[in-house]
């Protein structure tokens, strides 16, 4: 931004002064901005101590059954040979990864079919269309993509995909039924695309065109242009788009409280295809879901070490999605 | 043929100058470039059809189930589906919390945005600043919720909602939900005013400041009105988030879809320090999973919500297409190219 002359001569008239008061006081508010975050950070992180501190690291392992520790925090009757505190917590781990990462990775193939399509190939009626589609996608509230979900999408898989033969299968462990991980995991990727698709095509868009034509005019076609040119140069900014998606379905909460079964249960790979249509308890969802014990104090505690788990992660992939894109400077482009 | 011959024919005719086909010609594409090509094209015609269906099943779903009764009768606390009212105090109160949200956030990350575009000194502030913000982009509004109730329910905070009997500060009311949800506005805000000031150009500010105004003046006459469009859809995409935010709700306001409860009798203070509901809870509380579990008054309360949303982002797309016409140097970046959406970052 220019410098203001009067800066440069030095004089300090009373306008100056009226300026300088200006600046003190936008900044000062930008300091309490800063201030009010890392007190968020800060007290999420010493309400969340002491359950980490009783159970130290094996906090993330696995043991026993959450609903269980939960209840005997909210009755605070600790069960036999454990401290109130007791809590592992890898079922809701578990559950987080098992929905998060291939909903990201169906939205990552996805998004970037659609990106390349939105800037390479779709005639400007198409473009027309599906630009306000995609941001209709990521305007609609989660709530109901979990509507959707719990009243449309749940019945139709529980009734034409799960067999009865299935669900009497497991019935003495879990029972089955719509709500399960595939909704949960389909919606999540749905709800995530948007955004992959919104950072994938600012970053397709800032590619030289140069350097496309380059590729052309040596005779390579079209796709393998896309596919050598734009969107290795584009690489950083999928990555980034790729890194933000994930924060965005960590912290998803209302949707997969919704679709994604209502019990803590550790979907077992080794059920087969079963396993596609057991229950799962994913962080956010499970704070969303105790959000009634909060007052209290053990049960408390263990909630927000679950927030505090879910504030490092999502802070964490923030630097992350900035790292991923520090190489888009190199080549002058901005995503 | 003679040279006389030659000249007297006509030019032979020249091949038409060629027309670029808008569809893409693949027929000499290998076989796994021309099923790439498919997939594009079904990728792009699948959202189209998916968003369609959405709104298309939304909006069959919410015209069969509503009726005008439910607009204007508050929900009442019954099981039976008679007498369990409509959902008026929820549509107030996501109206509501939606207000007090922008009305926090849309100064504050206006002032913000203008202090790291036009000021940044001192340097390690602002980029402080800038990272912090990214953090609260990028935090589950669950985890801002717990803080939320965490700082509302001191004691001297007390005012701002009730105190149960016992004399414990609740932290619930629609003036610490509004505070909370000021959060996850407020990053969007910043987002959207700082690349409009960003854009305004340099002649702009050199122009004022030939004119002896200050910097302070500059901003507030110049730089300001010039970028209103601009900041004018990050405040109405920030009300979008707001409108459509549920775990905030439920859990700094309170879970059940109930009635407005204001506290105490000051006319407007008790209804901000009062409890109550938004469509978003509702529709939870509506939902299978909730208590009240009514399919149709799920639907119809939904579609109540969906519609306000997509009101709003219709609005955010007309201002930002305007703010992108109007906006900047368009002579010295004509390939300037508005973002596809406008993400906190």
């Amino acid at each position: 931004m220019a410098a203001h002359p009067e800066r440069r001569r030095g004089t300090l008239s009373r306008a100056v002064w009226a300026d300088r008061r200006a600046e003190w006081s936008l900044g000062a508010l930008a300091l309490v901005v800063l201030a009010l975050i890392v007190l968020m950070v800060v007290t999420v992180m010493i309400k969340a101590w002491p359950s980490f501190s009783h159970n130290g690291l094996d906090w993330f392992g696995s043991g026993g059954n959450v609903e269980v520790q939960l209840r005997s925090m909210r009755e605070s009757v600790a069960s036999s040979g454990h401290s109130l505190y007791y809590f592992r917590a890898w079922p809701l781990l578990w559950g987080t990864l098992i929905t998060t990462i291939p909903a990201v990775l169906i939205a990552l193939v996805v998004s970037t079919l659609a990106a390349v399509f939105l800037t390479e190939f779709a005639p400007a009626p198409a473009r027309r269309v599906l630009e306000p589609v995609v941001r209709l996608l990521a305007g609609v509230p989660s709530i109901i993509y979990g509507l959707i979900g719990i009243l449309a999408l749940a019945p139709w898989i529980d009734e034409h995909l799960i067999s009865n033969s299935r669900k009497q299968s497991v019935i003495y462990v879990v029972q089955i039924n719509g709500n399960n991980l595939t909704t949960a995991t389909l919606i999540l990727s749905l709800m995530i695309l948007p955004i992959m698709v919104a950072i994938s095509t600012d970053a397709l868009n800032a590619v030289p065109v140069s350097w496309r034509e380059g590729s052309a005019a040596l005779g390579v076609n079209r796709w393998r242009t896309i596919w050598r040119v734009s969107l290795r140069t584009a690489r950083p900014a999928i990555a980034a788009a790729t890194v933000l998606a994930t924060a965005r379905a960590l912290g998803e909460a209302v949707m997969l409280a919704l679709v994604s079964g209502g019990r803590a249960f550790g979907a077992n790979p080794l059920d087969g295809l079963t396993f596609f249509f057991e229950p799962v308890r994913p962080l956010a969802a499970e704070i969303f879901q105790e959000s009634e014990g909060i007052s209290l104090g053990v049960l408390g505690h263990t909630i927000y070490a679950i927030g505090a788990v879910l504030l490092v992660s999502a802070t964490l992939l923030s630097l992350a999605g900035w790292a991923a894109k520090q190489p888009l400077n190199r080549y002058g482009s901005r995503s | 043929m003679t040279s006389a011959e030659l000249l007297a024919a006509p030019p032979p005719p020249t091949a038409p100058a060629p027309v670029r086909s808008t569809r893409e010609r693949t027929s000499s594409w290998p076989l796994v470039d021309r099923i790439a090509y498919a997939l594009c094209w079904a990728v792009g015609i699948g959202l189209c059809v998916i968003a369609l269906a959405i709104v298309a099943f939304m909006a069959v779903k919410g015209i069969s189930y509503l009726k005008a009764s439910m607009l204007t009768q508050s929900p009442q606390p019954s099981l039976l589906q008679k007498q369990s009212g409509g959902f008026r105090d929820p549509i107030l109160g996501s109206l509501l919390i939606t207000a007090i949200g922008i009305v926090i956030a849309a100064p504050l990350g206006v002032a913000v945005a203008t202090w790291l575009s036009e000021y940044r000194r001192p340097a390690w502030l602002a980029r402080a600043a800038e990272s912090a913000i990214e953090i609260v982009a990028g935090t589950p509004s669950v985890v801002l919720a717990l803080f939320g109730l965490l700082v509302f329910s001191q004691s001297f905070l007390g005012f701002l909602s009730q105190r149960a009997a016992t004399g414990a500060v609740t932290g619930e009311s629609f003036l610490t939900a509004g505070i909370v949800m000021s959060g996850i506005g407020l990053p969007l805000i910043v987002a959207s005013a700082r690349e409009t000031l960003a854009q305004q150009p340099n002649q702009l500010r050199e122009a004022s400041y030939a004119l002896g105004r200050t910097k302070a003046t500059t901003i507030r006459r110049v730089l300001l009105p010039a970028s209103r469009r601009g900041i004018a859809t990050g405040v109405v995409l920030g009300m979008g988030r707001i409108i459509g935010d549920t775990a905030i709700i439920t859990i700094v306001l309170g879970g059940a879809g109930g009635k407005l409860e204001p506290a105490g009798h000051t006319p407007i203070l008790s209804l901000l320090r009062g409890v109550g509901s938004t469509l978003t809870s509702y529709v939870y509380y509506q939902s299978p999973a909730g208590d009240g579990n009514s399919h149709e008054k799920a639907y119809a309360a939904a579609f109540v919500l969906l519609l306000m949303v997509l009101a709003l982002n219709a609005l955010a797309t007309r201002l930002a297409r305007g703010s992108a016409a109007d906006g900047g140097d368009r002579r010295r970046r004509p390939a300037l190219r508005r973002p596809l959406l406008r993400w906190s970052r």
